[in-house]
């Protein structure tokens, strides 16, 4: 009898010649084919991968989406331009003011709309504090998957605070639509001044509290280092933006390539990772927490008194106390909301550095108040392309971590 | 002209049929035969560089005779810069030149276009739908003609009569 030896595991096979000569068992050795999710706690929502697995190795995973699409776009085609903004809310529900903010940025485009400098203060501020927010969840969540659940009581007790500020601000905790086509519903109390102010100085310590968690946590650097290794180069060819692309040494943020809003203003770095891995990844989102903070302080020093909403009456929404008191602006807000504004025809293509990546809206107008088609370029989705990729060779456990590392939210990669 | 546009015409002599220029995006449309040689060559041309896929998207123009338009919008860090590609297809030969093998993105974007308009890419490794079901059989949700209330299926349906009071 012939003995053959395979690379992998020791098998023992016939020999076709003398097939009379087999006397032992043969073994089979197969890929295994496991289904992760649509359940699965750790998808971020409803996401399945089917993984291939050799013993405990990753060998190609392919994700099943679209569990959560709504067809967004679609609906985007049959209202106006002010009634999609909800809309954008439930994309990325946990990060609603972003979608929000890109969206308005899209159309403002669109419509070549500028901004008054209030507002545009009152935009980066509350952009701010949505990304303190997204990155304190993704932090909680991917620790929590990881299994270190300290770090998500504490993440979440400080999302709590800018949470209920949201909701002294706009009436809602997550699906906000606070942001208008021209500038923003409604402006700052004085005690929302102060709160923010009060949090502004409470906020860096806890900072270092949670890093103090996992900084020098052995399970948490076992895990996040070296998983998930992507070169800068193939995440710039897959598509890969925010902290995902920063992690891989690219410099890639829209806030300062194609600066924004008050961000010209203010004073930030960029922090930009050096191995591409799910650590580096990490570091980056602590280090815009800090970041953040300080374009915020930055904002509340500079912001001026004056409007909140761009005065273009074609356009944009008369304030809500002169609706109520005159007959004029009544009826241009009915017209607004019931026709919608004559949009020029052409096509324009806004991004926007949400704290996932890219958030872009490609909108194709004919004219009139509907977009004829709107795309959304969504960072969850884009993201879900380079799983495969990045997911080669890992073990089966670290599929949770790839997950985690784009903070991925499947509202958003389905719309 | 835009240099970019001047730029690819100058290499593709006759592959540009328009060129448009409106809100500072540069969107060129290309014969379709052209599109993965111009793709290529954006990529590689040591000039520009444009090594990150923004996005791939669909446009559906019912009324003209190339019916569907492919948008490919891509980047370049170095220059940063961005343009947008598009070539149209008409709707009985809906076919184009995929291009994952210069970005990789473009292959869940590209299943995405497929998935919602249609389109089919000449060379993709995996052109499934991708966020509707597999066995979905009633057309391409984002077609012009598709409408918004779903197509039938509900219809299908007996209303049951009234019941009696």
């Amino acid at each position: 009898m012939t003995r053959f030896e395979d690379q992998r595991t020791t098998v023992y096979k016939v020999d076709p010649e003398h097939p009379e000569d087999a006397t032992l068992p043969t073994l089979r050795t197969e890929e295994l084919l496991l289904n992760m999710g649509p359940q699965h706690p750790s998808t971020h929502g409803v996401l399945k991968v089917i993984l291939e697995l050799e013993g405990e190795r990753l060998v190609k995973s392919t994700p099943v989406m679209g569990f959560l699409h709504r067809g967004v776009e679609k609906l985007a085609e049959e209202g106006t331009y002010h009634q999609f903004i909800p809309h954008t809310d439930r994309l990325d529900y946990v990060c609603a003011m972003y979608n929000n903010f890109a969206y308005c940025r899209a159309v403002e485009k669109l419509m070549n709309i500028t901004v008054p400098d209030r507002a545009e203060y009152l935009r980066t501020i509350v952009a701010e504090i949505q990304r303190i927010i997204g990155h304190q969840f993704w932090l909680g969540t991917q620790a929590l998957d990881i299994g270190a659940m300290t770090v998500f009581f504490y993440c979440f007790r400080d999302r709590e605070i800018l949470l209920d500020w949201f909701d002294e601000l706009c009436g809602a905790r997550l699906t906000t639509s606070w942001y208008r086509i021209g500038g923003v519903e409604r402006d700052f109390t004085p005690s929302l001044f102060a709160k923010l102010k009060q949090f502004l100085d409470y906020f860096p310590p806890k900072i270092d509290e949670y890093v103090i968690f996992l900084e020098k946590n052995r399970i948490w650097l076992a895990r996040t280092k070296g998983v998930a290794v992507i070169s800068a180069e193939d995440a710039l060819s897959f598509g890969l933006s925010g902290p995902t692309l920063r992690g891989s040494g690219v410099d890639y943020d829209l806030r300062k390539y194609e600066p924004y809003s008050a961000y010209p203003k203010c004073e930030f770095s960029i922090p930009v990772g050096k191995n591409g891995d799910t650590y580096d990844r990490y570091w980056i989102r602590v280090q815009e927490l800090y970041e953040s903070v300080k374009i915020i302080r930055q904002c509340l020093e500079q912001i001026q008194d004056g409007p909140i909403m761009a005065d273009v009456p074609s356009v944009t929404l008369p304030p809500k106390e002169r609706v109520f008191t005159n007959l004029e602006s009544m009826i241009q807000q009915f017209k607004l909301f019931s026709q919608g504004f004559n949009a020029p025809p052409g096509e324009i293509y806004c991004g926007t550095e949400a704290h996932k990546g890219e958030l872009g809206f490609y909108i194709v107008s004919t004219g009139g108040g509907k977009p004829y088609r709107l795309k959304i370029r969504a960072p969850s989705f884009i993201h879900m392309g380079a799983f495969d990729h990045m997911s080669k060779g890992y073990m089966i456990a670290d599929a949770v971590t790839i997950f985690g590392t784009y903070d991925i939210v499947m509202g958003e990669c389905d719309r | 002209m835009n240099q970019l546009a001047q730029r690819i015409e100058e290499t593709f002599p006759g592959a540009s049929t328009k060129v448009t220029e409106w809100r500072g995006d540069v969107a060129v449309t290309v014969k379709r035969e052209a599109l993965h040689d111009i793709g290529k060559f954006l990529r590689d041309d040591p000039a520009m560089r444009f090594d990150y896929i923004v996005h791939v998207s669909s446009v559906d123009w019912p009324d003209d005779e190339e019916r569907f338009e492919v948008v490919y919008e891509v980047y370049s860090i170095r220059t940063r810069q961005r343009i947008r590609l598009k070539t149209r297809v008409p709707e009985s030969d809906c076919i184009v030149d995929s291009l994952t093998d210069i970005w990789k993105g473009a292959d869940f974007m590209e299943r995405e276009v497929y998935d919602m308009m249609g389109i089919r890419f000449r060379n993709h490794p995996d052109l499934r739908r991708i966020l509707m079901p597999d066995e979905y059989e009633e057309g391409y949700p984002l077609r012009k003609d598709f409408p918004l209330r779903g197509k039938g299926w509900r219809d299908t349906f007996e209303f049951l009569d009234e019941p009696a009071r």
